[in-house]
């Protein structure tokens, strides 16, 4: 039996649709099989991974803490992935926010008023978008590759993370502990809802909403979308593919420095050699389950943050080793890209003897 | 003492220099893939996992090749048969990868290691100086040496070779040839997942014989960034991958002789170094182009 793409004429929208589903239900699959293979009850193991997280208010709650970063700093790499930039350093760029976020309430732990958050969120902001723009600049300047520059700076900021907690900003109070002193109140992100979330989940969910106005209603919106998908035209057009390379690192590096902040203020409330399971590279999954938009990017955010609350849930229940998680999160990212294929072909099943008329079709 | 510095600037280069001639070979038939971190791990822990389970380091090895081998079929169908974005698949195998050498490796956290025995070249490794350095080493190291110049040689005096740079440069034109473009970019593919599962086991079995969670840290990156460095040439990929391998131990070496500078700037210098060559050999158009396979990284669908 062989596999033949046939292009489709147009788009399927059913596929475009559907497509993230069926990603979603063969990950479950595979994930089932693993457990079996590792000597679990599946059904049990997928319901605690998948399923009991959202059943409790704690859970529920603690969702939302790791969907939060993970839409906003996806909802920047959309962006990079829509125009063609392959921005695979968010994790760095998370980083690096979080260390210019924390500027303030590490070195300047007397500055105390109603300026403090607000002063953190746009310092976050503007570290993590200039992280953003070394690999920008040197793709536009030199024609560097950028995924290669991009994801090298991510080890180099958690060095610098590393070398500033364990030295100069270590808490003098703390006994050589690698931590950074703890934020003040003033530097610390509210909850809200009667302490149901912190105030990072209805930022991010209005940063979702406005970027995925800019992209479907706005001039900006349809550059980012044509310069993605033709270059040339988009020339033609007066478009500046230097410019939306400089842009779209910018937005993606300022988004990943703020969620960096947040996490830092709402969730750690200090610098810890390490700020972040991963939220970088997960939230490229994030941005390809959500089909680069905005809205569904909210959605897949939540999927993705199931896989790390389920991770520990399967963990503390079943004794599964939580690197399982990671495991889920790489087979859904094949499946996601596997599914995609439907959009834009029909795949055919050819037999070897069959003639034209026994293919069949999916 | 520099005879002592080079045998571990060696040892560094070693894994790069597998990894990114497999890589080399991938790229030059058309394809990129981003995964080589997620196989080279793969590589690391399948091989730790099977020498430490029967007692051989040979069957560790093989193993590790296998693995990676596996980990580039899965990578080879979803972007050669489903046509998938190779930027993104390449990246998830090296989610993928990185996830399942965790699991698997947990139960060999701080096991200790089985190392590969070093072969002695029987009267050359009796040169003073070029002896202890070159032919002292154990048999993965030959293995690099032999594998630059059996690619250098494949490349660029076979027919086959031949075809497989066409493929890479010009596939439509291989296609209406009657090349199978799919078969021979397959074929590359599983050699570079082949080479990344070696350089895993030399990471786990020789360099530091242990298994630490992530332990390729970068080097499948790096090696990516070497094969851009030598503009696709064999030859140039053990140059860019000796001195990575200098960059690297540079560490160590700076720790011995208790320089006051931080370690965190000495552990970062093989990822600035390799943004700095990047962006030297890039921004000379006239070398990059030149050898810059031109369908690298484009879908091909055969029109039938």
């Amino acid at each position: 039996m062989r596999i033949e793409l046939v292009k489709r004429k147009e788009h399927s929208q059913l596929m475009a649709m559907l497509s993230p589903l069926i990603a979603v239900a063969l990950t479950a699959l595979a994930a089932g099989i693993i457990f079996s293979i590792s000597g679990h009850n599946p059904l049990v193991a997928l319901y605690k991974f998948f399923i009991e997280p959202l059943t409790q208010q704690w859970s529920f709650e603690a969702t939302i803490d790791k969907a939060t970063p993970l839409i906003l700093i996806a909802c920047g790499l959309s962006v990079c992935y829509l125009s063609n930039n392959w921005n695979i350093g968010a994790e760095g760029q998370f980083v690096i926010g979080a260390l210019f976020g924390s500027i303030l309430p590490v070195l300047f732990p007397s500055f105390e008023n109603a300026a403090t958050l607000p002063l953190m969120l746009i310092f976050g902001a503007i570290g993590g978008a200039l992280w953003a723009l070394v690999p920008a600049l040197l793709k536009t300047r030199f024609n560097t590759n950028e995924i290669l520059t991009s994801l090298m700076l991510v080890y180099v900021a958690s060095l610098i993370l590393d070398y500033l907690v364990r030295g100069p900003w270590r808490d003098p109070d703390g006994y050589n502990f690698p931590e950074s002193r703890i934020f003040s109140d003033a530097a610390t992100l509210p909850e809200v809802f009667g302490g149901a979330m912190s105030l990072s989940a209805p930022i991010t969910v209005l940063i979702a909403i406005i970027l995925a106005i800019v992209l479907a209603k706005t001039l900006k919106g349809f550059e980012i979308r044509v310069m993605g998908e033709s270059p040339r035209a988009g020339g033609f057009a007066g478009f500046s593919a230097k410019g939306l390379t400089l842009f779209s690192f910018a937005l993606a590096g300022g988004l990943a420095g703020l969620a960096g902040t947040m996490e830092v203020s709402g969730a750690l409330n200090q610098l810890l050699p390490s700020i972040s399971p991963g939220y970088g590279f997960t939230a490229i999954i994030v941005a390809f389950l959500g089909r680069l938009n905005p809205i569904g990017i909210i959605i897949a955010g939540f999927v993705l943050a199931l896989s790390y609350i389920g991770g520990e849930g399967v963990q503390s229940a079943m004794g599964v080793t939580n690197e399982i998680a990671s495991v889920i999160q790489g087979l859904l990212l094949f499946f996601v890209l596997a599914c995609d294929t439907l959009i834009l072909y029909r795949i055919r099943f050819v037999s070897r003897h069959g003639s034209q008329g026994e293919a069949s079709h999916v | 003492m520099f005879e002592a510095v080079l045998l571990t600037v060696i040892t560094a280069a070693t894994p790069l220099l597998i990894a990114a001639l497999g890589e080399l070979v991938v790229e030059r038939s058309g394809v990129l893939n981003l995964g080589v971190e997620g196989m080279m791990i793969m590589g690391a822990v399948v091989g730790f996992a099977v020498a430490n389970q029967t007692g051989s380091g040979f069957l560790g090895v093989i193993a590790a090749v296998a693995a990676g081998m596996a980990m580039s079929a899965l990578f080879g169908f979803l972007v050669l048969v489903l046509v998938t974005n190779q930027v993104a698949t390449g990246l998830a195998l090296t989610i993928l990868g990185i996830g399942f050498s965790g699991m698997i490796g947990e139960a060999f956290i701080g096991v200790p290691g089985l190392k590969i025995p070093e072969l002695y070249i029987p009267i050359l490794s009796e040169i003073p100086f070029f002896g202890p350095v070159f032919f002292q080493q154990d048999s993965i190291v030959y293995i690099s040496f032999v594998l630059v110049a059996a690619v250098a040689y494949f490349l660029f005096r076979t027919r086959l070779g031949l075809v497989l740079r066409a493929v890479g440069d010009n596939h439509g034109s291989a296609h209406a040839l009657g090349y199978s473009v799919i078969r021979i970019r397959f074929s590359a593919v599983l050699f570079g997942g082949a080479c990344a599962g070696l350089a895993g086991a030399y990471m786990s079995l020789a360099y530091t014989p242990q298994w630490v969670e992530n332990m390729t840290a970068g080097r499948g990156w790096i090696a990516l960034a070497l094969v851009v460095f030598s503009s696709w040439l064999p030859l140039r990929v053990v140059v860019g991958a000796y001195l990575f391998g200098a960059v690297s131990v540079l560490n160590l070496h700076a720790q011995a002789v208790e320089l006051d500078i931080p370690s965190q700037l000495l552990s970062s210098l093989p990822y600035l170094a390799t943004i700095l060559v990047l962006v030297l050999i890039s921004a000379n158009r006239r070398l990059t182009l030149v050898n810059t396979p031109a369908c690298l990284g484009k879908p091909f669908v055969p029109d039938r």
